[in-house]
């Protein structure tokens, strides 16, 4: 399906959506998670947040865990995650998330406690936080969503940013001598014996949504065992800030982000590791 | 029951914290109140279950604080100067989502890394604001090791009835030095919800968010008035001051803390010369006893602020004088505690030599 017949109103005309005739029980096999807050999404249309939002919805809900779980909502594009997701949640200062989620786990150790965060927030400012969370094994669930670029602030340089990838603060591209070359802390934090289960993941294709979201359950169950800090990049596209169609950020994402941010398990419980 | 015991203040105030039913510290060592981390290592959570945790760094621990104190439980923190300076968006956010916390500055010489000397050069940072936006910590100054004991109960007891950050602001000979004191009993760590905490969403309530983010300056507004609405009930309610001889005074010695004491030694000396000198020690420096002060202008000829610093705290008794009688300033910086002699001579060639 093409971008085109998406918008189109007549794709749907001769369909039976409209009148809503076919949404009776035993037909549902997908509706909006109970753990949604009824608003909309302020992310622009195609960015990877949303569904990722969601997964994390869909996870609470399945594991019926709503009650147990508490939120970190990190500064940056998600900083309204808390509008979204129903859970409690608190919202950290730059780059902290990470030690505000360890300030609430050290308290309510049987609770489920997740951060949300993304690059600039998680491996620019908030580095140290990051690596000494990973490194004492808190035993969190720490999302990451890794597109590259700061989103909120309007499309600057990021940590991760690729070598030549050009942003408001890199106008010819990043160069790696003056500016540093991309930080791939999933890797830096595999090697810590704090971390447990390392993997990175991406949602621009449906299949690797639904393995993302395996990995989203995986890192809540694993708060369980009590063995350490569970970490999972999202590797995500930024439409608006790329200055590319949805569909354009993704497949860019594909050819260029995914070779150097490759996708699969780096550290699983069980010790395989790629 | 209480007991006595000879404790140095950095112990006094660990050991109250425990007793108090603190929950959670968060800290980093930095000189000189390393003996707060150390005596929580050793003591805290074979005792009660109290979580000490070292953090990486200052920045760190206030946002553990931060995240602990969402939850409703008694949460603290404690460093010295350079360490309270890094801890100050994370207070301005604490102090935004109107988080009960206490956090402890055992204030040393600075500016930059100072020395380890005892200080008040954090005067202004701590009572009148220290980080960004419109915010105010209640402030608590100690100027024994039993009152830096009591007061760390006092402090969570005041930070729960406000929801606000309470900070105990004290030097390094306070912290150092050993004294006597009555400590208080154990008391029981409970939990009291009020029904704002992050623990865990039930079915039957809304979700609660801690958050200092109101994009919209109407609601932004909103809250900044809510907050100052709370500093002015603080301040009708929670005003502590301690006068000294200041019924038949003609003269005013005034510090706080540590510096209060010596002001008082000062006072007796200047007494035995046959000056009739009292001594007024604000003991909530935010809020101010400014209504003493203004007070006092009517019945003395001068007052001479005594502080570690280079005249902080000074501004504040101007302004509660509002200009009616002579206010000079004595002070001494980068870790230099004044004598009572010196105080003295000031008193003599600023005031009362001024006076006459």
């Amino acid at each position: 399906m093409n971008e085109k017949a998406l918008i189109e109103e007549d794709h749907y005309e001769n369909t039976n959506l409209r009148d809503n005739t076919i949404v009776v029980d035993e037909n549902i096999v997908y509706q909006v998670p109970k753990t949604l807050k009824d608003a909309d999404f302020h992310y622009c249309p195609g960015c990877a947040h949303s569904v990722v939002h969601r997964l994390i919805a869909e996870v609470i809900e399945e594991m019926d865990i709503q009650s147990e779980t508490i939120g970190i909502a990190p500064v940056g594009c998600a900083v309204f995650a808390y509008n979204y997701l129903d859970v409690d949640m608190t919202e950290a200062a730059h780059g902290r998330a990470s030690a505000v989620a360890t300030g609430i786990k050290r308290v309510l150790p049987d609770k489920y406690v997740f951060s949300y965060q993304g690059d600039g927030d998680l491996a620019a400012i908030g580095t140290g936080e990051t690596i000494h969370t990973c490194n004492r094994g808190e035993n969190i669930l720490i999302v990451f969503i890794n597109n590259g670029i700061y989103g909120m602030t309007g499309g600057q340089m990021a940590p991760t940013t690729l070598v030549g990838m050009k942003s408001t603060t890199s106008p010819m591209g990043r160069d790696a001598i003056t500016m540093g070359n991309p930080l791939k802390i999933t890797e830096l934090v595999a090697e810590l014996p704090g971390t447990y289960y390392v993997t990175r993941q991406a949602v621009y294709k449906p299949n690797l949504v639904r393995r993302t979201k395996k990995a989203i359950r995986k890192g809540f169950e694993l708060q369980k065992d009590k063995k350490g800090t569970c970490f999972i990049e999202v590797v995500a596209n930024c439409p608006s800030n790329w200055k590319m169609t949805p569909i354009e950020s993704n497949h860019w994402l594909e050819d260029n982000m995914i070779p150097f941010y490759p996708l699969g398990d780096i550290k699983t419980p069980d010790g395989r590791a790629k | 029951m209480s007991e006595a015991k000879l404790m140095k203040g950095n112990e006094a105030l660990a050991e109250a914290a425990i007793r108090a039913g603190a929950d959670a510290y968060f800290g980093y060592p930095i000189t000189p109140q390393s003996e707060v981390l150390e005596y929580l290592s050793r003591e805290a959570y074979q005792r009660t279950g109290m979580i000490i945790l070292q953090a990486e760094s200052e920045i760190a621990s206030i946002n553990m604080v931060y995240g602990a104190a969402g939850t409703g439980k008694k949460v603290m923190t404690s460093s010295s100067s350079p360490g309270i300076s890094l801890m100050q968006e994370g207070i301005s956010y604490i102090a935004c989502a109107e988080l009960p916390c206490l956090i402890v500055n055992v204030n040393r010489g600075g500016p930059g890394l100072g020395t380890i000397q005892p200080a008040q050069g954090d005067y202004f940072q701590s009572v009148k604001g220290g980080g960004h936006g419109d915010y105010h910590l209640i402030v608590l100054a100690p100027s024994t090791v039993q009152e830096m004991a009591d007061f760390v109960k006092l402090s969570f007891e005041l930070a729960f009835k406000y929801r606000n950050p309470v900070m105990i602001l004290t030097d390094g000979a306070l912290g150092q030095m050993m004294e006597k004191v009555k400590l208080f009993p154990q008391q029981p760590r409970e939990d009291i919800i009020q029904g704002w905490e992050t623990i865990g969403k039930p079915e039957d309530r809304p979700s609660n968010v801690i958050t200092s983010l109101h994009i919209q300056p109407d609601k932004m507004e909103e809250i900044n008035l809510h907050l100052q609405k709370k500093y002015r009930e603080i301040e009708k309610n929670e005003i502590r001051v301690e006068k000294i001889n200041c019924d038949d005074a003609d003269y005013i010695i005034t510090g706080y803390g540590l510096v209060a004491r010596i002001c008082q030694k000062a006072a007796e000396l200047a007494r035995d010369k046959g000056y009739k000198v009292g001594v007024v020690r604000p003991i909530t420096l935010f809020p101010f006893p400014y209504q003493t002060y203004f007070e006092l202008a009517d019945k003395v000829k001068g007052i001479l602020d005594v502080e570690m610093n280079a005249g902080q705290m000074v501004e504040d008794v101007r302004l509660a004088v509002n200009g009616k009688i002579p206010i000079e300033f004595h002070g001494r910086m980068g870790g230099i505690v004044p004598t009572p002699e010196e105080i003295l001579e000031a008193l003599e060639k600023k005031i009362i030599g001024g006076a006459e």
